[in-house]
């Protein structure tokens, strides 16, 4: 321990030749005051990816500066790069992001995109806000495969409740800890796992785990074209433990002015599941680009030339 | 910032799946796995090199080259190559610590006294007893320090296989970055580093023990 | 991959352009913190062996737990490259200030004592003499720094700011070979650089290694 403190002390002395700035005063200039350079940021996972590749160049073509910091990480990490002013936009999702921002979890009777939005709007970080959602909807599932579905009958979250027991879950590291995680399967559903594995953010870690049977259940996203590919079953949640999930912009209120709303909504105007679906397959199956695929988008949608 | 995580009790239950003892079981597992099989690999290559003198090329730069490749690049390569599981793993911690034991082998070869080798040479000894006999006794300070560098790296670097979704104290790192638990960020490091120290200094012991000790002092 | 390339030749460009500069820097920065530190543990010899654990210690830190603290230590924003930098130079100074030590250490005292008797003083005998006969050693702990940094960087990846490392975590995600391997390619390749030009650095400026 001795030794560590000492290690902290050196890595503190060594600040002196990094810091540019006062690190406590708040940012200011950078991040997209006054019609400057927004920065983009997104999650660590595909669909976040293009989507923040979608607004930045939705932006660019209104005549917006925009720098990219994409692939941040879980929620956890990205809201707070984006309260610390690293970054001033980024793809979100209603229901998760009001779940992350509730404490104590989310307010009873709240359900229907509309109900989400509203609750959101009263739980934002200061200086953040939000813009006009989308219809596009991608969700949290549970999914097992077909051969799991059939063997234990399981059609719902609620038919977990009595083979839980003996199955492995495989999600997100984050998911472990989150009310839209295990937290919320236990106390709304009853829900506990024989064991749950760290894997990646719906990623090919949890899809190819799910596969090869080293997971019995998988926390996948809707809009994964794996599904359907897998013949995967998602799991139906009638208490709504994952609410509706519209994508939908945050960003910092100090970035925003009526040329990035105009850009943004006009995204969100145009973003529907399937769409998104489709355009995000491109990404996944064919290995298409992020930016050649964000494009595509834009321009079939009328929204650049 | 603080150390509740790794104070809690709860995180040192010997039988939980996701428990610190766990944790630095699988660590150390992989660290062994991959220090053994880069002995198995590179200790022959080395003495055989320092022995002859022939690829002395090789030995000298496989050092640098080794060091250069990525292991986090190196160990998504594999996953996605060969999925999930231990041999994406083991193939990059062991490209990882092959290069530090053979360029020390055959530094350990080279740089022993010749006037020795000659002289067990001239009292008969073959081949084969000049270099189990005379040279790698010789060449094992210089050998066990570069085992030890490989020891150390290991430790460090095999908290990339949770970035994956493997086991290891990489777990407390990444699980912790993703539920922004800095404690838990916070108990991976001091656990890590600690490992790192205990590992060297079992390693420093043995050391003592194995070297001759006409070698001391020298 | 060749397609690839054609198809993100900008993105990679970036990537690479942020990996020099996350690993280069810290060399730089750490080869200047190295050298007093270095000096300071011969001087007094005393210091040698806490300096030398400490760094030990130091070294075995993994470099994602050093990057993600580094805000918490420093109050630098999360993302903010400063993060990175700050980390590899404490590795670098680990590794180099230890090679700086054994270096001059290293130095015959017969050296010492002929210089000190030529009527050289400390810093003069330290600067023409000492330091010149360590180079060969303190170059070859740089070079070892130099090819670290470049590989360590991409672990950077993990919380975003990585350089190459970004086509690592883009690939892995897509489960997609051509970015990893574009990755790992221009990594060991930068890292053959940079070390070849401190070779090429080295013989220009210790001619004296080459007759032996």
């Amino acid at each position: 321990m001795k030794r560590f403190l000492t290690a902290v002390t050196l890595a503190l002395a060594l600040t002196a030749c990094g810091t540019d700035s006062d690190p406590l005063a708040p940012s200011t200039g950078t991040s997209g005051a006054a019609g400057g350079a927004v920065t983009v940021g997104s999650a660590n996972f595909p669909e976040s990816q293009l989507l923040a590749e979608i607004y930045s160049q939705a932006l660019e073509a209104k005549g917006v500066k925009v720098t990219r910091k994409f692939n941040i990480g879980a929620r956890e990490v990205y809201l707070k790069a984006l309260q610390d002013g690293s970054i001033s936009l980024l793809p979100e999702y209603n229901g998760a992001l009001l779940a992350s921002l509730s404490t104590g979890g989310v307010p009873e009777g709240v359900s229907s995109p509309a109900d989400v939005l509203a609750a959101l709007k009263k739980v934002l970080p200061a200086g953040t806000e939000v813009l006009e959602q989308s219809a596009a909807e991608d969700k949290d599932t549970l999914t097992v495969t077909a051969e799991t579905a059939t063997k234990n009958n399981l059609k719902s979250i609620e038919d977990l409740k009595a083979v839980a027991p003996t199955l492995v879950a495989g999600a997100g590291p984050e998911f472990a800890e989150r009310h839209q995680g295990l937290k919320g399967l236990e106390s709304v559903y009853g829900v506990k796992f024989k064991e749950f594995k760290p894997l990646d953010a719906g990623g090919p870690l949890t899809v190819n785990a799910l596969k090869d049977g080293d997971i019995q259940v998988a926390n996948i996203f809707s809009t994964d074209s794996s599904i359907v590919a897998n013949k995967f079953v998602v799991l139906e949640d009638p208490k709504n433990l994952f609410l509706s999930q519209n994508i939908i912009p945050l960003l910092r209120s100090e970035a925003n002015n009526p040329t990035v709303t105009g850009a943004l909504n006009g995204v969100s105007a145009k973003l529907t599941t399937e769409n998104l679906t489709s355009y995000l397959a491109q990404v996944q199956v064919d290995k298409k680009d992020i930016t050649v695929v964000a494009k595509a988008f834009l321009t079939e949608n009328g929204l650049a030339s | 910032m603080n150390l509740s995580y790794l104070t809690d009790p709860a995180h040192w239950d010997l039988s939980a799946p996701g428990g610190i003892p766990q944790l630095i079981l699988s660590h150390l597992g992989y660290t062994a796995l991959a220090l053994l099989l880069g002995v198995i690999i590179a200790l022959p290559v080395g003495l055989y090199i320092g022995h002859t003198g022939k690829g002395s090329f090789i030995a000298i730069n496989a050092g640098n080259a080794g060091r250069s490749l990525p292991t986090l690049g190196l160990l998504m390569l594999m996953v996605t190559l060969l999925g999930l599981g231990l041999l994406p793993v083991l193939i990059a911690l062991t490209v990882l610590v092959i290069p530090p034991i053979l360029t020390s082998a055959y530094a350990g070869m080279r740089t022993l006294d010749h006037r020795v080798v000659d002289a067990a040479r001239g009292m008969g000894m073959r081949s084969w007893q000049v270099l189990t006999r005379v040279e790698l006794p010789m060449a094992l300070p210089v050998l066990m320090s570069g085992f030890r560098n490989a020891a150390l790296q290991v430790v460090a670097t095999a908290t990339v296989a949770a970035a994956v979704g493997l086991g290891g104290l990489g777990r407390l790192l990444i699980d912790g970055l993703a539920v922004n638990d800095y404690s838990r960020v916070l108990a991976g490091a001091v656990v890590v580093a600690g490992l790192a120290v205990l590992v060297d200094l079992f390693l420093a012991l043995i050391q003592r023990w194995i070297v001759s000790p006409g070698l001391k002092g020298s | 991959m060749i397609q690839y390339l054609r198809n993100n030749s900008e993105i990679v460009w970036l990537a690479l352009q942020e990996h020099l500069y996350l690993a280069l820097l810290p060399v730089l920065l750490g080869f200047a913190i190295s050298l007093p530190l270095g000096y300071l543990a011969v001087r007094f010899p005393r210091l040698y062996h806490p300096l030398i654990n400490t760094f030990g210690v130091l070294y075995s830190i993994p470099s994602l737990a050093l990057f993600v603290f580094l805000p918490v230590l420093l109050g630098t924003k999360v993302l903010s490259p400063v993060n990175i930098v700050v980390a590899l130079t404490i590795y670098t100074v680990a590794l180099l200030a230890r090679t700086v030590a054994d270096g001059l250490r290293a130095v015959d005292p017969v050296v010492i004592q002929a210089a000190t008797a030529m009527g050289y003083r400390r810093l003069r005998r330290l600067t023409a003499v000492e330091l010149p006969i360590a180079l060969p050693v303190i170059l070859a702990g740089l070079r070892v720094a130099t090819v670290s940094n470049i590989s360590l960087v991409s672990v950077g990846s993990l919380i975003g700011i990585g350089g190459l490392g970004q086509l690592f975590t883009r690939g892995f995600q897509l489960f997609y070979i051509e970015p990893i391997l574009v990755g790992i390619i221009l990594s060991v390749l930068l890292a053959g650089l940079a070390d070849l030009i401190i070779v090429l650095v080295q013989r220009a400026i210790t001619p004296w290694t080459r007759a032996a």
